[in-house]
């Protein structure tokens, strides 16, 4: 091969490459503003929500919404996961308008990228559109009477929890039974041993609150922890399971914002999940209104211990103190069970 | 084409899909400096995490390594009614979403199972959801060389008085060597980033059942994305020197080849 056509061949590879890089550059800017300004088509909701109120979304509220003169003609765009995947997607770019998830640290993150408003609590219902509590499912008739978290433990029972380290929404499940064993007068250390034996007891911890019903469904365990909207909407798939609400749970409470460039459809339909006729039909979903008033006691009756994270400083606090992946008094627990087992 | 234009499509492509996105993984890793890289990939949780993963896909690609030549030969040099079905049915699980595939493992081997195998949420368990992924690996590498034996030789040995083991053992297996150690290289790197199958079936039990991908995505849950690509980094690590082990491998089967 002679001398100039090497030549020739190199100086093509090194215009291809810097033609490459070029390609690639018009990539990286055509993607970065295709993803910021496209949530302002003012008839458009662009939802982002954890996956369990699919189903209350695109068959109850979002139709509903739709028959309402500020709804008319709006239309949605929906997108479901894992809460903590939606609001880091949306962090890093997702166009949402309105955004509902499982814990509030999810919406803290998006004040903290300057996606949501610093005052976005600043309302009637502090920015929370549903509320749930940390319910114990059982096999069909609870064949063990279980009647409380510590029920777990006393007839050694069982349990299926999710991870709360893959699963942010498990954490409520944790704080329950932390919780109801400081309410039943055990101090912080006694409380944290309960919660410990009940994860001692848990046979499998899986990675998100549905892949849990699912084992359990499957067979694992004894009782399940879930949210007792997770166990109505179970039932109301036809899963053989019932549930109990123990005497001491907690409160789950689902926060709901809007984002700083989302539309004014957005805000009207975050308005409409808080006005009575939004809240019905959250309550016909299976989940507890935030309006008192609107809660049905015959199917949704308040436990008499009830208690909400309000009880250990609020999400920022717990998050640090018990579920710091490293520090955090839950990850040092699951360490003392691990190393316990391996002896 | 020009050889140029396509070595240059070539390197932008492949640093478009994989070189890229791969050092931005390492720099993530590193992005807090080695010593932080450390803390996270050794402190105990990641490390029974990372030791179930390797323990299992070492487990996994040993039985691959038997059973995957074993279902080659018997397609290759056995008739059956029915061969094509089997033949097809190898790359199914390639083609199942693994989340499906955990399901269905699920359905088979856990506490409700049909055939009364009880393995879901042990360590069984990942074994079996990663032996089903796996599974077209070693096969698909071994068949195409058996394929292409010389039936020659084996009948020229046979003619020479040697036995069975001995035609197997000095014929057969070191022209297979290359494609058994290929497919056992590709199963092992598929088996520890594996996350899909094992999800449902695997327990997550942290410390006890947790393997590395699930360990990986609770650190991405508690926003520990530093820790999540340092655990990646040492997934990465192993698979390369799995690759560079098998590499090596098939070189000493060639030169046995001549």
């Amino acid at each position: 091969m002679s001398v100039s056509s090497s030549k020739k061949t190199r100086r093509s590879i090194q215009a291809l490459l810097i033609l490459s890089l070029v390609a690639f550059g018009a990539i990286v800017v055509g993607c970065g503003s295709s993803s910021d300004g496209s949530s302002g088509d003012s008839g458009k909701v662009q939802l982002v929500a954890y996956s369990t109120p699919q189903s209350a979304y695109e068959e109850g509220l979002e139709p509903a919404f739709q028959e309402t003169p500020e709804g008319e003609g709006v239309k949605f765009s929906n997108s479901f996961g894992a809460s903590g995947d939606q609001s880091r997607a949306v962090e890093a770019g997702q166009p949402a308008g309105y955004v509902n998830f499982a814990l509030e640290t999810d919406v803290t993150r998006l004040v903290d990228s300057g996606q949501v408003a610093k005052d976005w609590q600043n309302n009637k219902y502090k920015g929370i559109v549903t509320n749930s509590v940390v319910s114990i499912v059982t096999r069909p008739g609870n064949p063990e009477g279980v009647k409380s978290f510590q029920d777990i433990i006393d007839k050694d029972l069982e349990v299926v929890t999710p991870n709360p380290f893959t699963s942010g929404g498990a954490r409520w499940n944790i704080m329950a039974i932390y919780g109801a064993a400081l309410n039943s007068g055990q101090s912080e250390k006694e409380a944290l041993d309960t919660v410990k034996q009940v994860l001692s007891q848990a046979p499998v911890q899986p990675a998100s609150a549905r892949d849990a019903l699912q084992a359990f469904v499957g067979g694992a365990g004894d009782v399940l922890i879930s949210y007792e909207n997770e166990a109505i909407a179970a039932q109301t798939a036809g899963e053989d399971v019932d549930y109990v609400i123990p005497d001491s749970t907690i409160l789950i409470e689902q926060p709901a914002a809007v984002t700083v460039d989302a539309p004014q459809s957005a805000t009207d339909f975050l308005n409409y999940l808080w006005s009575d006729a939004g809240q019905k039909i959250w309550g016909e979903q299976g989940y507890r209104p935030v309006n008192k008033s609107l809660v049905d006691e015959s199917k949704f009756p308040t436990p008499k211990d009830e208690f909400t994270i309000a009880k250990f400083g609020g999400w920022d606090k717990v998050a640090d103190e018990f579920f710091d992946d490293q520090s955090g008094k839950i990850a040092v627990i699951e360490k003392e069970l691990g190393v316990s087992t391996e002896k | 084409m020009e050889a140029g234009l396509t070595k240059g499509l070539v390197v932008t492509y492949l640093s478009l899909i994989v070189l890229i996105p791969l050092a931005a993984i390492a720099a993530k890793a590193f992005s807090d400096g080695p010593g932080h890289f450390w803390d996270a990939v050794s402190q105990p949780q990641s490390v029974a995490a990372l030791k179930l993963t390797v323990i299992c896909s070492l487990v996994v690609v040993l039985i691959n390594a038997v059973m995957g030549t074993l279902i080659a030969w018997v397609l290759v040099r056995d008739e059956f009614p029915g061969k094509g079905i089997v033949n097809s049915v190898i790359d199914l699980p390639f083609a199942l979403p693994t989340i499906v595939a955990s399901l269905t493992l699920l359905t088979l081997y856990g506490n409700d199972s049909p055939i009364g195998i009880h393995a879901a949420y042990t360590k069984y368990a990942v074994i079996i959801a990663l032996l089903f992924v796996t599974l077209p690996f070693v096969v698909r590498a071994v068949q195409p060389l058996l394929l292409s034996l010389d039936r020659d030789m084996e009948s020229a040995a046979e003619s020479l008085g040697a036995g069975k083991l001995r035609i197997f053992t000095r014929i057969i297996f070191p022209n297979l060597l290359p494609g058994i150690a290929a497919g056992v290289a590709l199963a092992f790197a598929r088996a520890l980033g594996e996350f899909g199958a094992l999800v449902l079936i695997s327990g997550n039990v942290p410390y006890k059942t947790e393997a590395a991908s699930v360990f990986i995505r609770g650190q991405i849950e508690s926003d520990n994305v530093v820790g999540a690509a340092a655990v990646s980094v040492v997934l990465l690590v192993i698979s390369m020197v799995m690759l560079a082990f098998v590499n090596l491998v098939q070189k000493w089967g060639l030169r046995h080849d001549r």
